[in-house]
């Protein structure tokens, strides 16, 4: 396999059930290593529960049981003997509504790196500025990093929240609808710092908004919900997913007939 | 606020006039002559102690009701009867048993440290509940948050929940404040009734209640002072509720910019 194709996280056969119901079937999806993979389909088609299998946060939800495989650079992570504080910190998320610690800018940003032991006795400095100029708010927030971070605005938030995880330089970026709680301007603002983290980061974006698939994603993986769970109907590269998908089902939902 | 004012304005006058000389000299002829200074210096003794130890019982308690209950949920369910069934125990019984366990077993005497104690057994479960009601207000997403970074926790517990439950917990405390300078039976039997000035904490000292119930049950001609320390025991709790819930509540949401 050329780099280009070079595997960063990997599912095969991955099935979720919450209290022995399940919500996601069988999913075997590659997800290249650098590349923006948007994760679409309608709602309740287990395009979140997928997310949250890859950095076992469906580990917070009691009765939720995971079966298959996770693979994170070639280790499965689904074993329980891999440290979640190691998971985690190689496969970050950002979730639909900006959650900030509510403590100010700064300690938001610092606390999980200072945690990992990633400081020892550098008070930080240098990488508050690199992630906050990373996320475009190092000139908004410079003479604010005192301030209590649920006061800036959500698009704020919301960069903020990437510059958090990306303080913990990880391989793996989730996102679970990251712009769909913000207004258009700052929606735009969240998207296009996205698109600029392709490369140094393989990102994995929920969205319920094809035309800013179209925008940002080099692949796509299409989700239904078939007797009430969630499987992968189609995935590959964005133009061929969305321009002239290979299901009939795809083609409904992308042209706006279904879902 | 209008029977708070009436009782404060009938025991003004029933009192009659109140000065500085009142709140520092010592009581004479069993407290219808003199002041009330050795008793608040007693009464600020048994309720430190009381602090000191309900309030870091308290919030541990309450942590580990809404934070760890997922693993230890037979334990949890224990301690949260264990406190429902404090919270219902008559003064008297924590009288008698703070005799028994405190002065004896442990052989503490008739002293504020005693005193103390069986307050702080009295006050735990106001605090635990209040606290445990303020952790499980904290939203989701914090956990959420805090878990996709990887925190452990203890990390999420310490930097994010505690602060942002901040106002409970002082509202907790005040509560317990509350019952605690209210409580006469309980200390009868376990700081005793002397009212000089106590040499340490292992002596015997009289609380504000107790001296009150003194002055009116059992000393003919106490009365006009009897009222006079009433008074000023409501002016105190008055302005330790304005305090902790008033003052600090309102530092610890501006602090953390939380509800």
């Amino acid at each position: 396999m050329s780099p280009e194709h070079e595997v960063a996280i990997e599912t095969i056969d991955l099935s979720v059930a919450y209290s022995g119901r399940p919500a996601l079937c069988g999913v075997s999806l590659p997800l290249r290593r650098g590349k923006i993979t948007a994760v679409v389909g309608p709602s309740g088609c287990g395009k979140t529960t997928f997310l949250s299998a890859l950095n076992r946060l469906t580990d917070l939800l009691p009765g939720c049981l995971v079966s298959g495989s996770v693979r994170v650079a070639g280790r499965e992570v689904l074993d329980s003997a891999v440290l979640l504080p190691w998971l985690r910190s190689r496969v970050g998320m950002i979730f639909q509504k900006p959650n900030p610690f509510p403590i100010s800018v700064r300690r938001n940003l610092l606390l999980a790196p200072r945690e990992h032991g990633l400081l020892g006795n550098d008070r930080g400095e240098g990488l508050l500025e690199r992630v906050l100029r990373q996320v475009g708010l190092w000139d908004e927030v410079k003479d604010r990093l005192d301030l209590v971070a649920t006061r800036l605005s959500g698009g704020q938030q919301q960069r903020l929240c990437i510059a958090r995880a990306l303080a913990l330089e990880p391989e793996v970026l989730l996102m679970d609808e990251p712009c769909s709680s913000l207004d258009p301007l700052a929606s735009g603002v969240v998207e296009e710092l996205i698109a600029s983290l392709r490369g140094r980061y393989t990102l994995v974006v929920v969205t319920h908004n094809l035309p800013q698939a179209r925008r940002i994603a080099d692949d796509v993986a299409f989700f239904w919900a078939r007797a009430g769970c969630g499987r992968l109907v189609e995935s590959g590269p964005a133009a061929q997913v969305l321009e002239s998908p290979r299901e009939e089902l795809t083609s409904a939902y992308v042209r706006g007939m279904r879902g | 606020m209008l029977v708070f004012a009436g009782i404060a304005a009938d025991l003004l006058v029933r009192g009659g006039a109140l000065d500085v000389r009142f709140l520092v000299e010592a009581p004479s002829r069993s407290g219808r002559a003199g002041g009330i200074g050795p008793i608040l210096v007693s009464t600020a003794a048994i309720l430190a102690i009381c602090i000191a130890v309900c309030a870091p019982l308290g919030v541990a308690a309450a942590l580990l009701l809404s934070e760890w209950r997922g693993r230890g949920l037979a334990a949890g369910r224990v301690i949260g009867l264990s406190l429902d069934v404090l919270a219902g125990v008559p003064s008297i019984v924590f009288g008698l048993f703070g005799s028994a366990f405190f002065c004896r077993t442990l052989d503490l005497g008739f002293s504020l440290l005693s005193g103390g104690l069986t307050l702080a057994c009295m006050a735990l479960p106001l605090v635990a509940r209040t606290a445990e009601a303020g952790f499980r207000a904290v939203p989701l997403e914090y956990r959420a948050g805090a878990a996709a970074l990887g925190l452990s926790r203890a990390a999420v517990a310490r930097h994010v929940t505690v602060p942002a439950a901040m106002p409970s917990i002082l509202a907790g405390l005040a509560l317990g404040i509350g019952r605690a300078l209210a409580e006469t039976a309980a200390l009868l039997f376990t700081s005793g009734y002397v009212d000089r000035l106590p040499g340490s904490l292992w002596d015997s000292g009289r609380a504000m209640s107790v001296h009150v119930y003194d002055l009116a049950m059992n000393v003919p001609g106490g009365d006009p002072n009897a009222y006079r320390s009433a008074f000023v025991l409501i002016v105190m709790i008055l302005a330790i509720q304005v305090a902790l819930q008033g003052g600090l509540g309102a530092w610890a949401r501006r602090r953390w910019h939380v509800a």
